[in-house]
């Protein structure tokens, strides 16, 4: 088995797409010359030269746009925007225009872009800069959402959104790329819209998607030392997200916990617990438990923002509730 | 290409010309009365007054070259070649409309003749026009993309990032303001304090202000500008003065207007005045306006007796049908 760093495995990833596919092109604020800011672009403008790897002013909101109209008129636009935080300078694009113009159209077009963005905390990066809105984008009817969780399906999913005909946010959590994993000798896409069961479990689920991931491996291991099972499951899409993946799971432990670090109010805990008390009633056997983040902004204190964010601990409590055994 | 010249051809074109004048013309005529009736749901807001930008404009643009448009854009639709049955049966809620009734008039679109749609947020085809000449640009394939905007939209941001950004990449762009001194209910006076021939100078833009009620007007200028972007010479914007003579929508009361407004000049009268000094004589126009008449109410039985739009045929185009993943 090979082994990569996750911002390695999206670099590859677009590298790949743009040698398949001579419509792809990749836009962003210093993605070209500078290599993008987390330097995942790093490499490309030479390979591809700047026709296809385009260095974009500060202009969010008409990078987007832009990227709808190009991918109206025949090119596969990945753009990069620098942090998530600055998707809201985006949103007329992604909501009023790539979401609904192949709906409201009559299905004349459809808009195959990508919005790379990276979310989440953990580096200090204070309140515009660490914040996880991927519910917001998984809330618009004919966006796509899709958040890995490490190299292996940050390249095999980049790659499917990359070939998909919606438009697809991709968020990458900035946490994880310096992460070094195995990844498969021959990389593949992966299809959009699947989960992954990544440990399984007999006695509670534990749903996760990004970096949240790694969290609930950890309290999975940990509670295996108490005899109990957990079962992690990793959404990977999370519009469309895997509803048969996490009934199937619901149907076999009987118990669900939903973690991210997203805020957890108004998240996609809410609507994955939302759907599973209506499809899965009969399956549960206690309460669905959320672990996310505090209804509060992203703090810039190491400490404070370390108490911000879901940790082992929390979700070790939250899978206890799930079983009635606080 | 200009409009007007000697012997037939010059001729024929403007006929054309008058001709998509009162196609655009007639049709939104009738759709006031539709609306007031109460056949047309939803919001529309109508351009009668302004048609002459839309036909001058397209006079210089081919079959593949792209634009984007506003929410008054039924010109820009019918002027670019959208057909009258698709075009109304998308105003009455059609399944047979060009949109299958889930666009209505505020997003009548055609991609097969690049209309990539008018469009609801004041400022937005502004990006989506830009970032189609970025595509014309990288595909190499010689077309242009414009963007329609209304001197209202010269207050949205979009207007500064998109004129930067297609300045620095020196894209085939030409931007289209039609200038018809309102932003919604507010004189344009009150809302915008810069020029845009100034603003044009300081991104190193070509610009030409013309009479947007004069179709031959702006089809010269329209001709020279596209020129100058075709042979590469980055975008280039074309302020059309013209005149509302309608309200932002149908149903303005407009008690914001004076009743002491000079009358417009109507372009249809122009371009009526360039054919009779053409020497084409009356008897030719008044058979145009018979034969558009009878299209138009062609296109308006056929779309009543269309069937309505469909929702599960809508549910099924949220996404590409084939990308769709697990969901019970």
């Amino acid at each position: 088995m090979a082994q990569l760093r996750y911002g390695a495995a999206i670099g590859q990833a677009l590298a790949d797409a743009m040698q398949d596919d001579p419509t792809v092109v990749i836009m962003g604020e210093d993605i070209a010359g500078a290599g993008g800011s987390f330097g995942i672009t790093r490499g490309l403008l030479d390979k591809f030269g700047p026709e296809r790897v385009i260095d974009t002013p500060i202009s969010e909101a008409a990078i987007a746009g832009m990227a709808v109209g190009a991918a109206m008129s025949g090119l596969k636009p990945v753009l990069e925007i620098m942090f998530m935080d600055f998707t809201t300078l985006a949103m007329d694009a992604m909501v009023n225009q790539a979401a609904k113009a192949r709906f409201m159209f009559g299905a004349q077009v459809s808009v195959p872009m990508v919005l790379r963005t990276p979310h989440g905390g953990g580096l200090s990066a204070g309140p515009q800069h660490s914040q996880c809105l991927e519910a917001w984008f998984a809330h618009v009817p004919g966006l796509k959402v899709v958040c890995p969780s490490g190299p292996a399906n940050a390249y095999g999913l980049l790659r499917a959104a990359i070939a998909d005909p919606d438009p697809v946010v991709f968020v990458e959590h900035k946490g994880l790329y310096a992460m070094r994993d195995e990844v498969p000798e021959v990389l593949a896409p992966i299809p959009l819209g699947q989960a992954a069961v990544v440990r399984s479990g007999e006695h509670v689920t534990v749903v996760a998607y990004g970096a949240a991931v790694a969290l609930a491996m950890q309290t999975a291991e940990q509670l295996a030392s108490e005899s109990i099972s957990v079962e992690v499951i990793d959404l990977q899409t999370i519009q469309p997200w895997d509803e048969a993946a996490v009934l199937a799971s619901l149907a076999k432990t009987g118990h669900l916990v939903v973690v991210h670090e997203a805020v957890e109010a108004f998240g996609v805990g809410a609507e994955i617990a939302a759907r599973m008390a209506e499809l899965g009633f009969s399956y549960l056997k206690g309460p669905i438990v959320r672990v996310g983040a505090p209804f509060m902004p992203v703090p810039f204190s190491a400490e404070l923002e370390a108490t911000y964010r879901p940790s082992v601990s929390r979700l070790i409590a939250a899978v206890r509730k799930a079983l009635g055994k606080e | 290409m200009p409009l007007t010249g000697t012997g037939e051809d010059g001729n024929a074109a403007l006929l054309r010309s008058y001709e998509q004048l009162l196609v655009i013309r007639r049709c939104e005529e009738r759709l006031q009365r539709l609306f007031a009736e109460g056949e047309v749901p939803g919001f529309i807001h109508l351009g009668v007054g302004q048609e002459a930008i839309s036909v001058g404009v397209m006079s210089a643009l081919g079959p593949a070259d792209t634009l984007a448009s506003t929410h008054r854009g039924h010109g820009h639709a019918l002027a670019k070649g959208m057909p009258l049955d698709g075009f109304f049966a998308e105003l009455l809620a059609r399944d047979t409309g060009v949109c299958r009734g889930r666009g209505g008039s505020m997003h009548v679109a055609d991609m097969s003749i690049g209309m990539l749609g008018a469009n609801g947020i004041v400022g937005a085809g502004l990006s989506i026009a830009t970032g189609s000449a970025l595509a014309h640009k990288l595909r190499k394939n010689g077309q242009i993309a414009v963007s329609f905007f209304g001197d209202g939209a010269l207050a949205e941001g979009l207007l500064h990032e998109c004129g930067n950004m297609a300045a620095l990449m020196k894209l085939p762009l030409l931007l289209v303001c039609e200038a018809n001194g309102w932003s919604e209910f507010s004189p344009v006076s009150s809302q915008i304090a810069f020029d845009l021939a100034k603003w044009s100078e300081a991104y190193g833009i070509a610009y030409r202000k013309i009479d947007g009620n004069d179709v031959v007007a702006v089809a010269e200028a329209a001709a020279e500008l596209t020129g100058l972007i075709r042979s590469g010479g980055g975008p280039a914007l074309l302020t059309c003065t013209t005149d509302r003579w309608r309200g932002h929508f149908e149903g303005d009361a407009q008690k914001y207007r004076s009743s002491d407004e000079p009358a417009p000049r109507d372009p249809i009268v122009v371009a009526g005045e360039h054919l009779a000094a053409a020497g084409v004589a009356t008897q030719r126009l008044t058979q145009i306006a018979a034969r558009v008449e009878s299209e138009i109410e062609e296109a308006i039985v056929a779309a009543r007796a269309a069937p309505p739009a469909r929702f599960d045929a809508a549910l099924a185009d949220v996404y590409t049908a084939a990308s769709i993943g697990v969901a019970i």
